[in-house]
């Protein structure tokens, strides 16, 4: 760890201060925290990439019903596996930092929640939002009568063109709304 | 072809030699002029080719004339759409492939013309400014853009190169040497803000422990401990302000313990000045020190520097209430354009589903907790939206409902009396003497109004559930009602002071007659001498005091503040802690769980402690005219209270069941603070303005008013003009006017922003009908 790979040089990190809405010791911080992760073979790689097993076990990320989404959201990789590199890391914690605006953030949220990746959140990504929200074991789901009631609900008060899904800018029209968005969608190291 | 080999090459010319503006020959006649009109003629093809490109690219800005720019312009839009990127590549292998042949004829001729026409036109001058600022402007704008991170460098280096390149250019002609000094210092100040929101971030304390708090207890929790930091930041401020402008100068400049009657304890009192007890109640040596109104010197101007301490203390008055009212406005303007316009109650499904999440939750058993509150909340609201159209027993709810105000209404009423009454008691104690009488007596006054602080809000709990409200509204009520409750002690308190000092101010009469009395009994001991009227040197201890009334409104201040202390921190040491060891340790002898029953691990409970933060607070502000010690104070007891209440939370509590935010926005409690500020600095301006001073103790002694120092300063130390125009200013004739036409100003101002939010609504209407229309 205490090699000069490791280390971040001055002017990629000047760009990334530029590039990201975080500060220069959160960006060293997430080097170090991202570079503990990176198996040992991979040390000497100029841009390693952590697979998504890895990162899944900070403790940021481990309870979040949301983290594997959150992986594939931010990853770059074309095996679509959900492995972030340094770049990605920095790019969601970028998204996820206090500074970030509510344009970027709403950006985000809505890709996290499209499970299907077709651009539109539509009846199946909020029944399988709405399983993530109520957990695992099966006395805190909802019976589909409640669920249909719910997802019904959701619609009438999101979807104005009465298409059946919300997309993006309905999405960031009721998100732009919500007093508590921006303070909970924060995840700092 | 050859038109893109000619401006490829003078843009190529452009890049390798000195930069200078491009190469358009149009006016000195020269041996390629005919060329030259064919290059023309070319550009304009060039031209159109580019608007065209324009056209069809929505984030492209519109088409230049300088070529250099459409070229620059091609390669930035290369970086937005593949399809011209890849153009843009063709094009420009196509040139370096075919640039041999054309080359050197066109070299030599722009050699020669390079020197003659260094400076661009004034058009195209500006068009390539605009572009630079352009790209500058994306490179702002780059770090709020969804892109992965590597299209984003790319796109970073690429501009930040253009910008670069093409800045140098710009600083052609006249103006050169100072717009590249401009830009550096440009630079140079990025540079520094940077690092400046670096230093800054850096130095906000506390940051890891409230990490910690969040990632256990979620948001709610941790916002009480970002309101603790932000009232000690505040409170840090006007520490500085009463220490370093009050305190300061009077210790160091003034004239030391013991030179008048004022800086000096009284005979009577030396004994026991110096008794713990004594101290701790604020008396003795503490009230005769710089901590207490009493001590300051009404003497114009101190020291070497001939600092005017009386002014000093007037404007350190109004500048603490000046800087808290200003400092909570910004915060509440900034919080209020964060949230985008208050509570909404039309999506509440959709907030639901999408928002409630605590992304910053860590702890696998709060988010345990938060997935059963969330399931809770869907099926509840789920219930309500069913049960929403049906019918429910009115009258009988209603009822209860009144009853209920009823009963709270006789325990704000009862708990008013009972302040009053012990503090007429409390009056009457002191003027026995308070030596007779035992711990409890004395401090009758404090404990009353920290025991009602502690067991009215409970009651108002029981009681609120006869009304049967959704818990969200029930905790909106019950903060009201807990806030009626601080206020109206609060008041009471106050009135029940302001007869004391009525009765201080009587007595003040009666000491100062006997003042004349002992002074002629001082001069009837020695020869009574016309003409040498020399002053008997008497012992400043010795001299009939009169009682100070700002140094008692001010120690009873401290001493409100400090029980309040003690009862909190009590309280938690008791009501959190022995409770969770109790349950901890005893859960394996006793007949039930107590994990899971009777008295369980407690919660924090946010809202009233933030209550509890703003009301101290609001004390600060009406003591800390007439004692400048309470900012240091508070200080110190803000920053014990945060390792305190982190440690307890940490370490007793549990994370809360249900999370009900009082309401979505922070704004709800900087109102709160707002109120308290006005509200608490009404009393100190109303002793200011109406109750003249003190004669013999004090800044301000001896004046008529407290504010006549600012007219003695204006006669004294300004020139003559300034005085005249500060009467005509004050005049009612300029004054009047003045606030109507504020209050028009402030009609005008909310009308327009009705008007706003018609045709906000409106649209929003529109681009329903709109969208549901065009399917």
């Amino acid at each position: 760890m205490g090699t000069t790979a490791s280390q971040l040089p001055k002017d990629l990190l000047s760009e990334y201060q530029e590039l990201t809405f975080l500060t220069k010791q959160e960006i060293l911080l997430a080097h170090k925290r991202f570079t503990e992760l990176v198996a040992k073979e991979d040390r000497n790689d100029p841009s390693p990439r952590v697979p998504m097993s890895k990162i899944l076990t900070l403790p940021e990320l481990k309870s979040n019903p949301f983290r594997k989404r959150i992986c594939h959201v931010f990853s770059t990789s074309e095996s679509k596996d959900g492995s972030l590199t340094f770049e990605d890391f920095l790019d969601l914690l970028s998204a996820f930092s206090d500074s970030a605006t509510l344009e970027i953030k709403s950006h985000y949220a809505f890709r996290i929640f499209d499970f299907d990746d077709d651009g539109t959140l539509d009846r199946g990504d909020l029944e399988k939002l709405v399983n993530c929200l109520t957990g695992e074991t099966d006395d805190t789901r909802l019976t589909p009568e409640e669920m249909k009631q719910l997802i019904n609900n959701i619609l009438e008060e999101s979807d104005i063109d009465k298409d059946g899904t919300v997309n993006l800018s309905e999405f960031q029209h009721v998100i732009s709304r919500s007093p508590d968005f921006v303070s909970s969608f924060k995840i700092v190291l | 072809g050859p038109e893109v080999d000619m401006h490829c090459n003078t843009a190529r010319r452009g890049n390798s030699n000195s930069r200078s503006g491009s190469k358009v020959k149009e006016e000195k006649p020269k041996k390629g002029q005919a060329r030259r009109s064919k290059a023309k003629e070319k550009k304009k093809v060039l031209r159109e080719q580019c608007e065209e490109e324009c056209r069809q690219d929505e984030e492209a800005p519109k088409c230049s004339k300088n070529h250099r720019n459409e070229k620059a312009k091609t390669e930035e839009r290369g970086d937005f759409k593949r399809k011209t990127k890849d153009s843009c590549d063709e094009e420009r292998n196509h040139i370096s492939s075919d640039s041999s042949s054309e080359s050197e004829e066109l070299s030599a001729d722009e050699e020669e013309s390079q020197e003659e026409k260094d400076v661009l036109t004034q058009e195209e001058l500006e068009k390539l400014k605009e572009a630079v600022e352009e790209k500058k402007k994306l490179i702002a704008n780059l770090r709020g853009k969804p892109w992965p991170m590597s299209k984003k460098l790319v796109t970073l280096r690429e501009s930040q190169e253009f910008v670069e390149k093409y800045e140098g250019a710009l600083g052609k002609g006249k103006g050169r040497k100072l717009y590249a000094y401009k830009v550096m210092m440009m630079k140079k100040w990025m540079k520094f803000q940077r690092d400046f929101e670096n230093f800054r971030t850096a130095c906000i304390p506390w940051e890891m422990k409230i990490k910690e708090i969040e990632s256990h207890f979620g948001s709610s929790v941790a916002s009480y401990f970002i309101f603790l930091r932000w009232m000690y930041g505040m409170n840090m401020i006007l520490f500085g302000l009463t220490f370093g402008l009050v305190m300061v100068p009077e210790a160091l400049m003034g004239r030391p313990y013991g030179s008048m009657p004022r800086k000096t304890v009284p005979r009577s009192e030396q004994a026991g000045a110096m008794d713990f007890a004594v101290l701790w109640d604020f008396g003795g040596y503490a009230q005769y020190s710089v901590l207490f109104y009493g001590y300051y010197n009404n003497q114009r101007a101190i020291g070497w520097l001939k600092f005017r301490m009386p002014l000093s203390y007037f404007l350190v008055g109004v500048g603490t209430v000046a800087y808290s009212y200003m400092v909570v406005i910004r915060t509440m303007a900034r919080n209020a354009n964060r949230d985008g316009g208050g509570d909404d109650t039309s999506f509440n499904f959709s907030w639901k589903m999408f928002t409630s999440w605590d992304y910053l939750i860590g702890n696998p058993e709060t988010a345990d907790n938060k997935f059963a509150s969330i399931t809770t909340s869907f099926k509840e609201s789920i219930v309500e939206e069913q049960e929403s159209h049906k019918d429910e027993n009115i009258h009988l709810t209603r009822f209860l409902r009144v009853l209920a105000n009823f009963l709270v209404l006789c325990c704000l009423a009862g708990s008013g009396y009972l302040i009053y009454f012990v503090v007429r008691r409390s009056q009457k104690f002191a003027l026995e003497g308070l030596e007779n009488y035992g711990w409890w007596e004395r401090n009758e006054v404090n404990m009353v109004m920290s025991l009602l602080g502690m067991f009215c809000p409970m009651l108002f709990d029981v009681i609120s559930s006869l009304e049967n409200y959704h818990p969200r509204i029930a905790l909106q009520w019950q903060l009201g009602r807990i806030f009626a409750l601080f206020l109206g002690n609060l008041y009471t308190f106050i009135i029940a002071l302001m007869d004391e000092i009525n009765l201080k101010r009587r007595e003040e009469e009666v000491v100062k007659y006997n003042m004349t009395v002992w002074q002629a009994s001082l001069y009837n001991g020695t020869v009574d001498d016309n003409s040498t009227t020399s002053t008997i040197p008497v012992d400043p201890a010795d001299v009939p005091r009169g009682p100070c009334w700002e140094t008692m409104v001010g120690q009873e201040f401290v001493r409100l503040i400090v029980s309040d202390t003690m009862t909190t921190y009590i309280t938690l040491l008791i009501g959190d802690f022995l409770r969770a060891v109790f349950v901890r340790f005893f859960n394996y002898c006793w007949c039930w769980d107590l994990e899971y029953g009777f008295p369980s691990y407690s919660e924090f409970d946010v809202s009233g402690n933030v209550l509890g933060l703003i009301f101290n607070q609001g004390m600060i502000w009406m003591g800390a005219f007439y004692a400048p010690c309470l900012p240091a104070l508070n200080v110190l007891r803000l920053h014990v209270s945060m390792y305190l209440q982190c440690w307890a939370v940490m370490c007793c509590n549990v994370p809360q069941e249900r999370v009900f935010k009082a309401s979505g926005s922070n704004n709800f409690y900087m109102a709160m603070l707002l109120v308290i500020l006005f509200l608490s600095t009404l009393p100190a301006i109303y002793t200011i303005v109406s109750i003249p001073p003190s004669f013999d103790c004090g800044p301000f002694s001896g004046k008529k008013r407290m504010y006549d120092v600012i007219q003695e300063t204006l006669e004294n130390d300004f020139p003559l003009w300034f005085g005249k125009v500060f009467s005509y200013a004050s005049n009612p004739g300029l004054v009047l006017p003045f606030i109507l036409v504020m209050i028009l100003a402030i009609y005008y101002l909310q009308s327009t922003s009705k008007t706003y939010k018609a045709a906000n609504m409106d649209l929003k209407k529109k681009l329903q009908t709109r969208q549901v229309q065009g399917w």
